[in-house]
């Protein structure tokens, strides 16, 4: 059975009434997985033992009606740690790495009874747009499998536009949740930095870094930020900020009056045409719903970019000077001294692109270019803020399209870097002032039949106003409820 | 601040970096990394006076914890991921430099 | 030609608190390699830094200690450099906003008084410790993560007794603070040096070199003597100082050129994103300082204006706070304050010496010094018995009850004393004469025999008075 035509509630409701057990479920998924992974290759590592082990272990206890997660198979991207199952970044540096503790977000998922399936590709370190930079698979976008399914969580949105699992974990530094969302047609929130412990999650650009779910549907994803979110003492910038019942309070949900801005610049030059019409449609139904839409103006989104490839690849840069061949991971061999254990061991362990990025923050971090670069970079992230701030002062949204393009082809724009950061155009702003972004599916391109996501950007932790706004769109259209045949064109 | 940044230049920072790149890996990389630069310029040409630099959207402040000792009981975990280790310490290649302690 | 010196010192000093600055792992010593470490220690995949609040607490403290203004908005920044004892390849610690600015502390060399200038304190993370043999190193992390406060100085420090006086100073108020151990010997407090010399009248600041780790005092004002000598000779002689880093060698009293690689100390500092920034209440500063404890000099000032010290005593009673604090709580239950001060500055420091120990280490309390010292005052016991019961005190015992055990009781009962005395007078009728011919040397001698039958318990003060008596009315 593929996990399309349900969502957590049923299947909790069959869980609890007996109609189907937390094993069947489980073996399920491991079902789909074997049928659709072969070609789509979402995942670096199943924990099929462990799982089933689990979910036996739930099946035997019962579930109960309050334990709405238990007995859920979900997969989790492999930046995440989880106790004693390998976790890779997709790198060979960690390509046999055993983490000895949990991260605070599966820890969570953990109590709750959710079961892991396992854990999916992702560009090395998170880094990238299309989940071409692993360095163990390349993930393929199950709509079209010549096609990316973009990145950096690309195997999570992958497994979810399958029908593998209900939902994924991923995570987002500038776009890694919302663009593989919008590329696979599926429902994907970044939200607001702190909402989210980041203890556990392999960092890549610590001021950026959220974790988030990839789903089905809306109400799925917020029920499951519910169960993620929250304080952390193992994460100092974890917000002390009470966590709503989002996916309860969809029940009031309303666009009637809410007031949306639309920026001119997310509909400028460097958008696709394809693009920019299905979210203009979306824009119109939302008017046609009650909603007040306003163009507006972001004068300093073109800036995202940069300011955005310096600052997160500065704390790149440092983040990732642990992995040095000397406590865990990788070393390379025939090391003489301690010099050669650190050069070659990055060398070797580390893809072209997480190198590009280390010496582009470690450029900017540099004497002499600090001002010019690291310093310079941070002024325009507050710049990048004040204008959310504005906006946002008389706004209750801000929407436009996710990505600047449907999903391209394999190899398209691997081997030119510069072209592929122009992707995270419409998404690093977000990053940038740490607020909540959602993708949801929006149409279909008119040109060659790909999906399309719809970003909606909130307030700071106001991610209840995001989710409703996704939910009354979803229950109003049924562009959700389309899915892959997959091994074949559309 | 157009400036390029040289294939010395990048010797330099993959120095800092402690990475190496064969003479044809540089072939590739400096002109990606410059046109990357190129992208930079765009900010350069900003008039950003009086601006406060942005490090973080944290809100929070005042993050600490009360001075309490917690014995972790994973040494030995530790030590087994570690690629060499002698009577329960991490065994590393000898470091040449002599100036540290 | 006539040369002034400036020189700087940067002082690390080493928290005592339970816990490491970023990590709950224990601070403590002697323990297995890597015991004390976790996760955070190691640097992981995925972990974060967790701040201990007891580390600002005592870094505002030291602060405070140091006169120096506290800073109110703070952030931490990384230093990014590779080394196997250096887990992150960054070390969390302050650049840009220091916990504490702007402070002095007032030396003494020579009898004339200075203050010298604190430039900024940083509280940050000490680094692992790497051991060499041969073709390998061995990384042990439990000294990771034991939190710092490095103090630099203003330059103002003129010469190298200067500079030893200001560490001195330094160390004691640090010590007094209760903060740190601040022990060279232990680590515990690690000086690293600056130095620059210019002919007098010169309006620029001669080229710097340093000196890091030297691990004591005496070493400090050698090398930095040495310094002081070469850059002169090296200025008469036309020559240019190279801006360096050397190494001070003991055995030869001089200092080495220590060859380091150009541009490798490009540390990229940043702020630190895993920790928030944090802001500093009034509230919690005047709360700090009113548990501080009180620092040296206005102990010796109490010392010496209340308790009718010398100053020479003062000094030695405030070299540690808990020499200090000892003294205080025996005083605090009316023992003399100038025998007491006389006992621990002889018998307690000859002994604490001769053992290698701490005050603290040793099993003398207060209550028993002071015990001990009354029953000296009260005759109860000889300043010659007091040398047998203050090794008893020493090891815990209580005096009274100890100098009762052992016999270390005077006789001072005139109705048991009298008889003794007219016995030793009658078998020696020479003395009788010899003392009425006006020969004092005859009372030595009758004391003494008098203390011969008693075996030396008799109170010599009533002996005195009994047998002045005796012999005038004989």
């Amino acid at each position: 059975m593929a996990f399309y035509d349900t969502d957590i509630e049923q299947l909790h409701a069959a869980l609890v009434n007996k109609q189907v057990s937390a094993s069947e479920l489980t073996k399920a998924a491991f079902d789909q997985i074997k049928a659709t992974d072969d070609q789509v290759q979402a995942f670096l590592a199943l924990n099929e033992e462990a799982a089933l082990k689990q979910a036996a272990a739930i099946d035997q206890a019962g579930i109960k009606d309050d334990q709405l997660l238990a007995g859920i198979p979900l997969a989790v991207k492999d930046n995440i740690v989880t106790k004693g199952l390998t976790t890779t970044a997709a790198s060979k540096m960690l390509a046999n790495f055993k983490p000895v503790y949990d991260a605070t977000v599966v820890e969570k998922l953990a109590a709750a009874g959710v079961i892991n399936v396992g854990k999916t590709n992702l560009d090395e370190f998170a880094m990238g747009s299309s989940t071409e930079n692993s360095a163990f698979q390349t993930t393929k976008n199950p709509w079209d499998l010549t096609r990316v399914p973009g990145g950096s969580s690309g195997g999570s949105a992958a497994a979810v536009a399958a029908g593998d699992v209900l939902a994924a974990l991923g995570t987002d530094t500038g776009g890694s949740i919302r663009q593989p969302a919008s590329f696979t047609g599926v429902v994907g929130m970044k939200p607001t930095y702190g909402r989210v412990s980041r203890w556990g999650i392999i960092a890549f650009g610590s001021s950026f870094d959220q974790v988030g779910w990839l789903s089905r549907s809306v109400k799925d994803n917020a029920y499951l930020l519910e169960a993620i979110a929250g304080r952390d003492e193992h994460d100092l910038t974890s917000a002390k900020k009470e966590v709503p019942h989002f996916a309860a309070n969809l029940a009031k949900a309303d666009v009637k009056g809410l007031k949306i801005a639309v920026p001119k610049e997310y509909f400028g030059e460097g958008i696709d045409a394809d693009v920019k019409e299905v979210v203009e449609a979306a824009l119109k139904h939302y008017e046609s719903l009650g909603a007040i839409i306003d163009e507006v103006s972001m004068p300093h989104t073109k800036y995202g970019i940069p300011a955005y490839y310096i600052l997160a690849s500065s704390e790149a840069s440092s983040n990732l000077q642990r992995y040095d061949g000397i406590r865990y991971g990788f070393r390379a061999e025939d090391v003489k001294n301690l010099e050669d254990v650190y050069v070659r061991t990055r060398s070797e362990g580390f893809g072209a692109e997480v190198k590009r990025r280390i010496m582009l923050g470690t450029f900017s971090l540099s004497a002499g270019s600090y001002d010019a670069y690291f310093a310079k970079a941070a002024k325009v992230r507050r710049l990048i803020a004040d204008d959310f701030t504005k906006v946002l002062a008389d706004h209750d949204l801000i929407m436009g399209p996710t990505a600047v393009s449907t999903a391209f082809k394999v190899g398209e724009e691997s081997s030119d870097p510069n072209k592929m950061y122009l992707n995270d155009l419409l998404t690093v702003t977000a990053n940038m002032a740490g607020l909540p972004g959602m993708s949801i599916p929006a149409g279909f391109s008119k040109q060659n039949g790909l999906p399309v996501g719809l970003q909606i950007i909130g307030k700071a932790f106001d991610e209840q106003a995001v989710y409703d706004a996704g939910y009354v769109f979803e229950q109003t259209t049924d562009f959700h409820k389309q899915t892959p045949r997959l091994g074949g064109q559309n | 601040m157009a400036e390029k940044l040289g294939r010395e230049a990048a010797k330099h920072v993959a120095e800092l970096a402690k990475l190496s790149f064969t003479d044809q890996e540089l072939d590739q990389f400096v002109p990606q990394l410059e046109e990357t630069m190129h992208l930079f310029d765009d900010l350069q040409q900003m008039d950003t006076t009086g601006v406060e630099p942005m490090y973080s959207p944290t809100t929070e402040v005042n993050g600490m914890r009360e001075d309490v000792a917690e014995k972790s009981g994973q040494k030995e975990a530790l030590l087994q991921n570690a690629p060499e280790t002698k009577n329960g310490l991490i065994k590393v290649p000898a470091i040449i430099d002599e100036s540290e302690d | 030609m006539n040369f002034e010196t400036t020189i700087g010192l940067e002082v690390h000093v080493e928290l005592k608190t339970k816990s490491k600055i970023y990590s709950p792992s224990p601070v403590s010593y002697g323990v297995a390699p890597n015991e004390n470490t976790n996760v955070i220690d190691w640097g992981y995949p995925g972990v974060l830094p967790s701040l201990n609040k007891g580390v600002v607490r005592d870094g505002i403290m030291a602060g405070l200690a140091l006169h120096a203004q506290i800073s109110k908005h703070m952030h931490f920044d990384r230093k990014n450099y590779f080394y196997p004892d250096n887990p992150k390849a960054y070390q969390i610690t302050q650049s840009e906003t220091p916990i504490a600015h702007d402070g002095w502390i007032e030396i003494e060399v020579n009898g004339k008084k200075k203050k010298i200038g604190i430039a900024e304190m940083h509280i940050e993370e000490d680094a692992g410790k790497n051991t060499h043999t041969g073709q390998y190193s061995y990384v042990d992390l439990n000294r990771q993560g034991t939190p710092l406060i490095e103090i630099v100085s203003k330059p103002d420090i003129a010469s190298p007794e200067e500079a030893v006086a200001y560490l001195e100073a330094l160390r004691q108020r640090i010590q007094f603070t209760g903060i740190s151990d601040v022990k060279m010997e232990e680590g515990s407090m690690r000086v690293d040096t600056n130095i620059s010399v210019r002919p007098i009248g010169s309006d620029k600041f001669g080229t710097k070199t340093e000196m890091k780790n030297i691990n004591s005092f005496n070493f400090v004002k050698n090398a930095l003597e040495f310094e002081q000598k070469r850059h002169q000779a090296v200025i008469l002689s036309g020559g240019k100082i190279v801006q360096e880093t050397r190494r001070y060698d003991e055995p030869t009293k001089t200092t080495v050129s220590m060859r380091t690689k150009e541009g490798s100390d490009d540390y990229r500092y940043f702020p630190e994103p895993d920790l928030p920034p944090l802001e500093v209440a009034d509230e919690w500063i005047e709360e700090i300082r009113g548990e501080m404890p009180q620092m040296p000099g206005e102990r010796r000032e109490h010392y010496v204006k209340d308790l009718g010290l010398t100053d020479y005593d003062a000094m030695v009673l405030t070299q540690t706070k808990e020499m200090a604090d000892f003294f205080e709580a025996a005083v605090a239950t009316g023992a003399d304050a100038k025998r007491l001060a006389n006992y621990l500055m002889n018998d307690v420091n000859s002994y604490l010496n001769d053992e290698h120990v701490d005050l603290q280490d040793t099993k003398l309390t207060p209550d028993h010094l002071a015990g001990m010292v009354k029953l000296i005052d009260n005759g109860t016991i000889s300043s010659k018995m007091a040398k047998k019961v203050f090794a008893g005190i020493i090891d815990g015992e209580e005096p009274a009850a100890f100098a009762k055990a052992h016999g270390l009781v005077q006789m001072s009962d005139p109705a048991e004393l009298q008889p003794i005395i007219d016995d030793v007078l009658d078998n020696n009728e020479q003395s009788i004469i010899d003392f009425k011919n006006g020969k004092d040397r005859a009372i030595g001698f009758l004391v003494g025999q008098i203390m011969k039958q008693t075996r030396g318990k008799a109170n010599p003060k009533i002996v005195n008075q009994l047998l002045m008596k005796s012999l005038n009315a004989r």
